[in-house]
């Protein structure tokens, strides 16, 4: 970044989205933006339409209204396999892996998506160490390195979270989207997904949902409040801990 | 608790690993070259034209299990590029033998020339079906490869000038650049040649990047698409280069059978390579070599042992996919699927 404000121009920028299925408005007249470096949190109640959002921003689904761009650039229309390629990593908040796989083979595959080249016919592509040593160091910044010749299937529901994470980053992504990385997760293995994340923040920049407010208020430089579809709040922990119509809308019973 | 097995997913790292996971293909090509010899020995020539329809059609259940184990693609059209292939020899060949040419080309009877491009034909019949039909997928696709089967059986029973019905008979003499490779031992030993080299091409292919592309969109193409590739194109690629090996294995067909007839280009045929892929094991690429033996062995003995004889092979099928949910090939060491179709 040679601008001398980061901030005059956010690297995830997103105004007046819409999304409607079947009569019930997903996504209303959102407009958010996430800045170079920040982790930004987005938090809402059950059905506020957080998923929602993170596939119209990495392209599964396609907005009815409304621009998402990267950069500067307009990525509204591109397919998810080109987003990817722009920068847009995604983890699922229903674990997505490759199942069948080992833990290397799906970061490897990850990072195989990322340099292009899958028309290549006859090499071992789990031998080839221009897949296997980034696969590696992504693996390693996750914690899993013991885990690395597992079978997927085979991992612990907190390890495979992980492993979501470890394919989101071998894929070198100028924005993270994390759908509730630490579902499901015990206490134990919340915490430590805390500790990774923590080492993310600032190297990375993230669009985190999640749930676990512990979590976010310890992560989160800015967070963002959607309910029903709509971003009604965002600013940093401290003012949308204050904020009354998020106690209201949300947080509930004060905090 | 006893510690979880350390599997690794790139098995055979040495040449000692890569003897460990293929041993019982190596042994059965082994056995299968034996074939003419036993046959001489016991004065049965039958056996020889028996294993040569095995190896033939071993070699479409690999081709097609590479879409069908390894890409999730139940295609039950595999027949039609078999047959494309098989009618592609014969029309050359029985231009070569009536003079007259097809619209501006003159007929052939040179395998060197007529075997790639029934292979390069059933290739594009591949990549024409293939773009639309991989726009679906699940029960849709098995719908429309069954659909396209049925448009071209019915193209070449309509095709009178070839047979019609009653299939073409090849009269030319048929030989590879001069060679004769239409006596019966020498014949097997060239289609057992090509079952070897497509098993080493297709075990490369499905290890490499554009293999390990297909095995994950089977495994889960909406991940396969977030991190950032289009599943699309990879499926065709392996649809079309599945279709070429089959039409390959058509020519062969049509040169050992010195005939072909819409009945190979049957549905019911597009349903036996599935079954031997299935029945074989989908997990491993030389796991239908032994399906495909194994049923053609049982359609050829049982019926002699009763007129009923489809009750007993259907019971045998059940049993072996009941009891061996990995196929045959699970007989010698379970493997995971290879690229879990289930999922």
């Amino acid at each position: 970044m040679t601008s001398p404000n980061p901030e005059a121009r956010p690297l995830l920028e997103v105004k007046g989205l819409q999304k409607r299925f079947a009569g019930i408005v997903a996504t209303n007249d959102l407009s958010l933006d996430v800045r170079a470096g920040e982790t930004h949190a987005l938090i809402g109640p059950n059905g506020a339409g957080k998923t929602t959002l993170i596939a119209q921003l990495q392209g599964e689904l396609t907005p009815d209204a409304g621009v998402v761009s990267l950069n500067g650039r307009d990525i509204t229309r591109e397919p998810a396999h080109r987003r990817a390629h722009l920068g847009i990593a995604r983890s699922f908040q229903i674990t997505s892996i490759f199942p069948q796989f080992s833990v290397l083979a799906n970061v490897a595959l990850a990072v195989q998506a990322q340099q292009g080249h899958g028309f290549k016919f006859f090499r071992e592509a789990w031998k080839d160490s221009a897949l296997t040593i980034p696969a590696r160091e992504a693996i390693d910044r996750i914690g899993l390195s013991d885990r690395a010749d597992i079978y997927a299937e085979d991992l612990s529901h907190g390890e495979r979270r992980q492993l979501e994470l470890a394919m989101a980053l071998a894929m070198k992504p100028k924005l993270l989207l994390l759908d509730e990385p630490m579902a499901g997760m015990g206490r134990r293995d919340g915490q430590r997904m805390t500790k990774i994340l923590q080492g993310l923040k600032g190297v990375y920049s993230i669009l985190l949902v999640e749930h676990d407010m512990d979590a976010v208020f310890a992560l989160a430089d800015r967070i963002s409040v959607l309910v029903a579809g709509r971003c009604i709040a965002t600013g940093t922990v401290e003012a949308i801990r204050n904020d009354p119509a998020v106690k209201a809308a949300y947080l509930g019973h004060g905090s | 608790m006893p510690e979880p097995m350390k599997h690794s997913a790139p098995e055979a790292s040495s040449f000692a690993g890569a003897l460990k996971s293929t041993w019982p293909i190596l042994v059965a090509l082994g056995a299968l070259a034996l074939v003419p010899t036993i046959s001489a020995a016991i004065d049965n020539p039958f056996l020889i034209r028996l294993f040569t329809r095995a190896v033939i059609f071993a070699i479409v259940a690999v081709a097609l299990n590479f879409v069908l184990g390894f890409g999730a693609m139940v295609s039950m059209m595999h027949a039609a590029f078999f047959g494309i292939g098989a009618y592609v020899v014969a029309i050359l060949a029985f231009h070569d033998f009536d003079g007259a040419p097809l619209w501006i080309f003159p007929g052939t009877s040179n395998l060197a020339v007529a075997i790639p491009l029934a292979v390069l034909v059933a290739a594009f019949g591949a990549l024409l079906t293939g773009v639309v039909s991989l726009r679906t997928s699940g029960a849709y696709f098995i719908m429309i490869t069954l659909a396209f089967n049925q448009m071209l059986f019915y193209f070449f029973v309509a095709l009178q000038k070839y047979g019609g019905d009653d299939g073409l008979q090849i009269l030319a003499d048929l030989n590879f650049a001069g060679l004769n490779i239409s006596k019966r031992v020498t014949f097997y030993y060239v289609a057992l040649g090509v079952l070897a080299a497509s098993l080493i091409f297709f075990g490369r292919l499905v290890n490499s990047r554009f293999g390990v592309i297909l095995r994950a969109t089977a495994q889960n193409e909406r991940r396969v698409v977030a991190l950032g590739i289009s599943p699309l194109r990879y499926k065709l690629a392996a649809f079309v280069i599945s279709g070429a090996v089959t039409g390959l294995a058509g020519a062969l067909w049509a040169t050992g059978q010195q005939f072909v007839s819409p009945s190979d280009v049957s549905w019911v045929r597009s349903a036996d390579y599935v079954v031997m892929a299935v029945l074989g094991g989908m997990a491993r690429t030389w796991g239908p070599v032994f399906g495909a033996v194994v049923i053609v062995l049982l359609e050829a003995l049982l019926p002699s042992a009763t007129q009923f004889w489809q009750l007993p092979f259907g019971i045998i099928v059940i049993l072996i996919v009941v009891y061996l949910q990995g196929g045959l090939a699970d007989l010698f060491g379970r493997a995971r699927p290879s690229s879990g179709g289930g999922r």
